[in-house]
């Protein structure tokens, strides 16, 4: 498609559009998984792959490192042997760039390195855009350069190459984390001829010649001392002054030939303005866009966008500024605690000052000293609109304008907020403006990708797309923003105002007022079971009222119905998509539907003819089954738009959070956030996001109580009580209860209850149920059925079980699985995904050890679904103890971890010294008792904590110095169990140096290795934990090495715990190495398989797998206990049998694998036999090391035996076992 | 001695064609069959339901939890090509052509009308020299009827004939009412040989953990009568040709396939077991069972102990049967 101006257009990311010219210009890649860059490492892997070719005819070599500061290390390297080389990173990834980038720069050797830019972890992680990254290394010596749009961002990404190579600085290309790289637009594509005509041989020759060779050895990266440091130093600044000048010629070689100008400094808007707005990045357009505005209604106000940041070109700044300028707000997408103002403000102020002071190299002439104030804007993602822009204007206008200011927020604890308008709107009325409302699994993200492409190639149309995603994995609700227009669109931002809103998900009425930005007029689309004549009774009377009020064209159709008629499953992309191009119409609708089954041929042709006439067929069915309703007069319905949380929550729970949930967290003030990121735990108990469609429902007459669905469940919504019978007395009629199948607790009665409202239906549960009913096979103790019409009795059940008392914990035995049912979870209700491997462990390392834990987690998936708000899971028992968890970073959490315990282990021994020194007041008894307690039990740690309460009674009046602080640190008195959990990205890869330091450490620490063989939570890259022969993200061949064995990496130390567990494969296996590793004092490692979305299978058979990767000797359980040394013994135990299962029975269950035999059959074929002898090869060591001897020779420790389902004497007549 | 047969309107070298299996999915396979004397080989078949629900699940597979989350909007890279579908099966087809000069019979096992004329017309293209139709469906379905079931095998029998120009031949399970009518009807449609009979996969119990699971056995020689038997009946009453397959283990078992008659005999079992080089021994033992009996040439066998030529037409009926349980004797204790 070509655009008004003749010229041919794509449809792409930002993301995609760098991934473009940065493969093309470069021979080294080196790419390390950060959100939101991993997409452009994942397009330049797919490419290389695939044998895509740089203009210079070559296959560019990507390659994947351990961490960015290893990708910079492997840049530097590349690019100082001659090679063009360039990476992608963001935010933290950027800082571990840092050393690199000023060598690099120090050395004056050309790159690229494109950064979506991202805001820097600080109270909180945030994956979001601003530019505190980039504003954080621009003292590296790195060329700065922004581009603000996805077709900027192209652009800018040549501009820089071809500069970099002239000048020599290298160059950090940026532009906005999620708002530019995740946007999708129509842009004009550079070809490869563009490519070539913008990169000068004669540089590139020059940049080989300066190579490290033998062939003309020198030598770089000497140490200098303080006679010539200094002076060295400086001998690169002519290259700086010549910079500048190099970027302009190069964007005006660029404009010659695309007919797209750049410039360093760019002015848009009045030409006698006085009052300017200077920034750059993303929010340029809709500054822009309030400015059109603005001057329509005879303001003089004008925009300066900057694009060379580094080096400052003073006098181009100046020449760009209106001598007419009166005022100039200078916007900072960054924060700068501390300092006077944010650093482009800083800047601005010594640009102009230097110019008026004389201290600039030209004078600038400006009517009267303008006026110059800095503000912040847009942290992390935070929209900013033409209204916002608007504000800053007016602000301008005033006589004293605020300076230091913020806009986008309601400061009500610094006062230095900006009021807005929130009625001024830039929406053009020309185009159309849509939002879609689905779930993540629904497809409805796909289905709006596609209709962009679509419409931005079926017609002259500008478009944009962007995507607003859930923070949880499960169950997401996605919100799709959609511009088609004929004029440019400069919007960036979320549509406020929109003619066309659809929602996917009928149940999202009770929670979520979707109709809150359709304008009037506008049309609404919604998935209803229910058809046009009955809809109306069963929506939500606010929603009735605005469509009414509104005036809203309002269409139903079935969309599930439709989908399983034409089986396409739970997958309704086609059906609402078709449905939207018939009524909106965009495209003539005939003209549409052509369109859309092109584009269905399109995108699922190479999977098949299949899926293809599928979805043909549910273009078919949609049309058919689309309906519009006749809207009444008036609003009938008696029920309203449910509050986010319970009216019941805490306060903070309530206003704060419920706000957050409802979508409303942008109006919360300052105030309403504590300072310094902490807050309370326990809160996703409060958010019910009823996601499932099925939940499991008991059968307490054919279930054993064997405890296996409780274990497994990632959720923790299935739980189950021992109590005492009377207590059934005010319980609801569809209470279930059971009779307990422990000799101990005959008198009392057993629950299994599922909460409806929490679960995900993942069906982990009913995989995991061992008994299956004589009388019908399929019937099983827990079985799915449909959710709503258990939802109401269900919910009462699952109120009135909590209210039961939890057992006393020392009347169980904690390695029983069967008991440890009955231990309270103390992580609960996450938004990890529906079925997920790896919460089952967290979940029963906090049922084992919570009310003791302190856990330090490694950034990923653990650390998004464990604290990710707006609800986090950890939660607290009765008596206010659970465990406290934090999050430092990716790379360095077994060191965080350390350090905590290194904490814990002081404030114990200044707790033991004071008791030692009280023991006079407090009684020898007591203070020996505390003193010499033995805390290896759950009594003994019972005990303690009576002894500290008595300890505290008896402190209670202190009045010494001493006593208070002993009362304040009492508590460390009871052991504390220190776990460090992280995914295999972090221990195998990134953090793994440190992990390797905290094992040899001796620190009595427990590490828990989440083990997913790749990084899940940026969407599956490879690991050096990913499986040979496994296909990955940047492993798109699949992973030609073997996996590296961490367990025996760490047995090598010989005095550290290791354990390889599967739940899966072994339960009570699992369970005995949490409880060894607890118990060792020492450095304990459990390595656990975590079965994950991103292996490519249906997660409801998670359990089966894990078991298929014991059976078939890919993953031995193992143990490795150092203390069975001094019994004599062989600390190695293989607690697995030999292999036998094949191992492709395993490994071709999932699409990881099997995907490689499709697309390139011979290297699967040859990677699954050296697969088999890694297996083969690993079984052997470890068969020969478990049959060593210890120093007593010939005793060995038994293997565990998989624990079975239940104990035969508790069988009920007829249960199989 | 000639142990020439037309099959297919193919002259082979003797009778013995190994018939379709999992076995011959590589060339250096099915070059080992024809370096055992083999005459034919039925390739492994191309499932239509398998490739559809496997193009399905690449689908879900690819798709699950995508487009959910901001910092994982996909998990598994996409890659251009899944080599999906038949292309597999096709570059077999090709490779085995070039690799061995016996026929190469390519096996479609369809479920519907849309899916066989496609396979058939791309196997066609890929170079085999027939193909053999496996007219398998399970009917589960109550409200079905015979005759419904049966008019559909023709159909697609017809269609695909006017769609492909290589001979067909159509693989029947023995699950029919009336074998000698379909085949009569398959013939009218065009069929140019008939393989009686198809084996399956039969569902099992596990009574330990209450599954289903799926159990092929080896074939058994005594799996022979039921083809002979109705070969037997069938043989002069079609145009086309027929095939034993099932049972056959032993030369004795292609001689009396070759008496029943059919013009070939089709092993697969029996090389399983004893290995690709069984088939040599067979085709001796053969050649001294006709020199022994001198016999000039497998044509003059071919069907001499069918319905119309045998001795006694009737053993094929009733008396046969009571004859057979009369034959048994109650082992004394």
């Amino acid at each position: 498609m070509a655009d008004s101006r003749g010229y041919k257009t794509i449809i792409l990311d930002g993301n995609e559009a760098v991934a473009s010219v940065a493969y093309r210009l470069n021979e080294i890649i080196a790419i390390y998984p950060i959100t939101p860059s991993s997409p452009i490492g994942e397009w330049a892997d797919q490419w290389s792959h695939e044998g895509r070719k740089n203009i210079w005819g070559i296959v560019p070599r990507v390659v994947e490192l351990q961490s960015e500061a290893g990708a910079a290390g492997a840049l530097h390297g590349a690019i100082q042997a001659g090679a063009l080389g360039t990476t992608f990173t963001a935010s933290q990834g950027l800082l571990l760039m840092i050393p690199n980038m000023y060598k690099i720069a120090g050395e004056l050797t050309p790159t690229v390195i494109h950064v979506t830019s991202r805001t820097i972890a600080t109270h909180a992680l945030s994956i979001f855009g601003d530019h505190s990254d980039v504003m954080a290394v621009r003292s590296t010596g790195f060329v700065l350069l922004a581009s603000n749009t996805v077709q900027e961002a192209q652009d800018m990404a040549l501009i820089a190459q071809a500069a970099t190579l002239e000048s020599r600085i290298p160059f950090l290309h940026f532009f906005d984390g999620f708002r530019t790289s995740h946007e999708i637009a129509k842009i004009v594509p550079l070809s490869d001829e563009d490519l070539r005509s913008m990169i000068d041989d004669g540089c590139v020759r020059e940049h080989r010649d300066r190579a490290l060779t033998p062939d003309r050895p020198v030598l770089r990266g000497t140490a200098q001392n303080p006679d010539v440091f200094f002076q060295a130093r400086e001998a690169a600044t002519p290259f700086y002054f010549a910079c500048p000048t190099i970027v302009r010629q190069a964007m005006e070689r660029f404009a010659e030939r695309t007919g797209r100008s750049y410039d360093l400094f760019e002015y848009t808007g009045a030409p006698d303005a006085e009052r300017v707005v200077v920034l750059m990045g993303s929010a340029a357009s809709a500054v822009e866009e309030a400015i059109e505005i603005l001057r329509g209604k005879g303001e003089k106000v004008g925009l300066l966008k900057v694009r060379l940041y580094r080096p400052f070109a003073v006098e181009a700044f100046l020449a760009a500024l209106p001598g007419t300028t009166r005022a100039i707000a200078v916007l900072d997408r960054t924060k700068e605690p501390g300092a006077i103002g944010e650093p482009l403000y800083i800047d601005v102020v010594s640009a102009v000052g230097e110019a008026l002071d004389g201290g600039a190299v030209t004078q600038k002439q400006f009517v009267a000293r303008p006026r110059i104030v800095g503000g912040r804007y847009g942290l992390s993602s935070k929209e900013f609109t033409p209204a916002m822009a608007k504000a800053v204007f007016d602000e301008l206008n005033r006589e004293n304008p605020r300076n230091h200011f913020t806009v986008g927020i309601k400061d009500d604890v610094s006062f230095t907020s900006l009021e807005c308008d929130t009625d001024f709107s830039a929406e053009n009325s020309q185009s159309t403006r849509a939002i879609f409302y689905g779930l993540g699994s629904d497809g409805t993200v796909g289905a709006n990708k596609n209709s962009i492409k679509i419409i931005g190639e079926e017609t002259p149309f500008y478009v944009q797309g962007y995507f607003v995603y859930d923070s949880k994995k499960s169950g997401s609700v996605t919100v799709s923003h959609l511009r088609f227009g004929p004029q440019p669109i400069r919007s960036s931002y979320l549509i406020s105002k929109a003619n066309f809103v659809a929602c996917h998900q009928f149940n999202f009425l009770e929670r979520m007022n979707v109709l809150e930005a359709a304008e009037p007029g506008a049309t609404f689309l919604l998935n209803s079971s229910f058809g046009a004549d009955a809809v109306w009774q069963h929506i939500p009377r606010q929603m009735q009222e605005q469509i009414i009020a509104k005036r809203l064209r309002f269409f139903v159709v079935d969309g599930y119905a439709v989908a399983r008629d034409t089986g396409m499953g739970s997958r309704m992309n086609t059906i609402m998509q078709t449905c939207f191009f018939a009524i909106s119409g965009v495209l003539p609708r005939e003209e549409a539907i052509a369109a859309i089954k092109s584009s269905i041929k399109k995108s699922y042709g190479k999977l098949g003819e299949a899926v293809v006439q599928k979805n043909f067929a549910a273009v078919e069915a949609a049309l058919a089954n689309l309906q519009e309703v006749h809207v009444p007069d008036q609003a009938s319905s008696r029920f309203n738009i449910l509050p986010s949380v319970s009216p019941g929550a805490p306060t903070f729970v309530r206003d704060v959070l419920g706000a957050m949930i409802s979508g409303n967290g942008d109006s919360l003030p300052v105030s309403a956030l504590l300072a310094g990121g902490t807050f309370p735990t326990g809160t996703s108990r409060w958010e019910k996001r009823n996601i499932a469609l099925e939940i499991p429902v008991w059968d307490e007459a054919l279930c054993i109580q064997c405890g296996k669905c409780v274990l497994v469940c990632p959720h923790s919504v299935i739980r189950a009580k021992a109590y005492d019978s009377s207590l059934l007395g005010g319980a609801p009629s569809t209470f279930k209860s059971a009779k307990p199948r422990w000799r101990a607790f005959e008198s009392m009665k057993y629950t299994l209850q599922v909460s409806p409202e929490d679960c995900t239906g993942c069906q982990l549960c009913v995989e995991a149920c061992p008994v299956k009913s004589k009388s019908e096979a399929k019937h099983k103790a827990i079985n799915m059925a449909p959710q709503p019409p258990l939802r109401g009795n269900e919910t009462e059940n699952w109120e009135f079980f909590l209210g039961l008392p939890e057992l006393d914990r020392g009347l169980l035995s904690h390695t029983q699985v069967k008991d440890v049912q009955l231990l309270e979870p103390l992580f609960e209700f996450s938004g990890a995904c529906a079925g997920c491997g790896e919460t089952p462990y967290i979940k029963l390392l906090t049922q084992l050890f919570g009310d003791r834990a302190v856990i330090a987690n490694a950034t990923g998936c653990s650390s998004i679904y464990g604290g990710n708000l707006p609800t986090t899971p950890y939660t607290k028992n009765l008596a206010g103890r659970g465990p406290a968890w934090s999050n430092s970073l990716f790379e360095d959490n077994a060191e965080f971890g350390l350090g905590m315990r290194l904490a814990l282990d002081k404030r114990e021994d200044y707790a033991r010294a004071l008791v030692s020194r009280f023991s006079n007041e407090i009684g020898e008894e007591l203070s020996h008792e505390i003193l010499f307690a033995d805390q290896s039990s759950e009594a003994g740690i019972a005990a303690q904590r009576e002894r500290v309460s008595a300890l505290k009674r008896f402190l209670g009046d202190t009045s010494s110095a001493e006593g208070r602080d002993l009362l304040a640190i009492c508590d460390s008195l009871v052991k504390k169990s220190l776990w460090i959990v992280g995914g295999d990205g972090w221990a195998y890869d990134i953090g793994f140096g440190g992990l390797d330091h905290v094992l040899s450490s001796g620190a009595n620490v427990n590490i828990l290795v989440l083990d997913t063989e790749v990084y899940s939570n940026t969407g599956g890259q490879m690991s050096k934990s990913t499986p040979r022969g496994a296909v990955a993200k940047y492993a798109a061949a699949g992973k030609a090495t073997a996996k590296k064995d961490l367990a025996l990496e760490a047995i090598s130390y010989g005095d550290v715990y290791v354990a390889r567990v599967a739940m899966g494969g072994n339960d009570t296996h699992t369970l005995r190495a949490f409880q060894e590793a607890e118990s060792f004092d020492g450095p304990s490692l459990i390595i656990a398989y975590s079965h994950c979305i991103a292996h490519g299978y249906d997660m409801a058979n998670g359990l089966k797998q894990q078991k298929a990767a014991v059976l078939s000797g890919y993953w031995p359980l193992l143990r490795h206990d150092p203390r069975l040394k001094e019994q004599g013994k062989n600390p190695f135990q293989l607690d697995s049998r030999a292999p036998s299962v094949p191992l492709k029975d395993y490994v071709y269950a999932e699409a990881r694998y099997s995907m490689l035999v499709r697309s390139d059959p011979e290297t699967a074929s040859a990677l699954l036999r050296e697969a088999e002898e890694d297996v083969a090869r690993r079984w052997e060591i470890y068969e020969s090391r478990a049959a060593m001897p210890g120093r007593e020779r010939g005793i060995k420790e038994r293997p565990i035996e998989p624990q079975p389902a239940t104990s035969k004497e508790l069988l009920p007549a007829g249960v199989k076992q | 001695m000639n142990l020439t047969t037309s099959y297919l309107g193919f002259t082979l070298k003797n009778p013995v064609v190994a018939s379709s299996s999992p076995l011959w999915d590589s060339v250096s396979n099915i070059r080992a069959l024809e370096d055992s004397g083999v005459a034919a080989v039925v390739l492994p078949s191309l499932f239509e339901e398998q490739l559809l629900l496997e193009e399905e699940k690449l689908h879900r597979d690819l798709t699950r939890g995508t487009e959910s989350f901001g910092e994982a909007l996909s998990y598994l890279p996409m890659l251009r090509d899944y080599n999906r579908g038949p292309a597999g099966y096709l570059e077999l087809i090709g490779k085995a052509k070039s690799a061995v000069s016996i026929p190469v019979i390519a096996s479609l096992n369809g479920a519907s009308r849309g899916g066989w004329i496609q396979y058939a017309r791309e196997v066609e293209r890929a170079g085999c020299d027939a193909i053999e139709l496996n007219l398998y469906s399970l009917v589960t379905d109550p409200l079905r009827t015979s005759m419904e079931v049966e008019n559909d095998y023709c159909d697609v029998v017809r269609v695909l004939k006017s769609s492909v120009r290589v001979p067909v031949a159509v693989k029947l399970s023995h699950f029919l009412t009336a074998p000698a009518n379909l085949a009569g009807q398959l013939d009218v449609a065009g069929a140019n040989a008939l393989v009686l009979f198809n084996r399956f996969y039969q569902p099992d119990f596990d009574i330990e953990q209450l599954e289903v699971v799926p159990r092929l056995a080896l074939s058994q020689s005594q799996e022979l009568l039921l083809r002979l038997h109705w070969v037997a009946i069938i043989h002069g009453r079609v145009q086309c040709d027929l095939a034993i397959t099932g049972g056959v283990h032993t030369a004795e078992d292609v001689i009396k396939s070759m008496m029943s008659g059919a013009k070939v005999a089709m092993m697969t079992s029996a090389l399983l077991e004893k290995g690709v080089r069984h088939a040599t021994c067979v085709l001796a033992d053969l050649q001294r069972w006709m020199e022994e009996h001198e016999y000039e040439s497998i044509e003059e066998m071919q069907g001499s102990m069918s319905y119309r030529s045998a001795p006694d037409a009737e053993a094929f009926e009733r008396v046969n049967y009571v004859r057979t349980l009369s034959s048994f004797a109650v082992p004394r204790r």
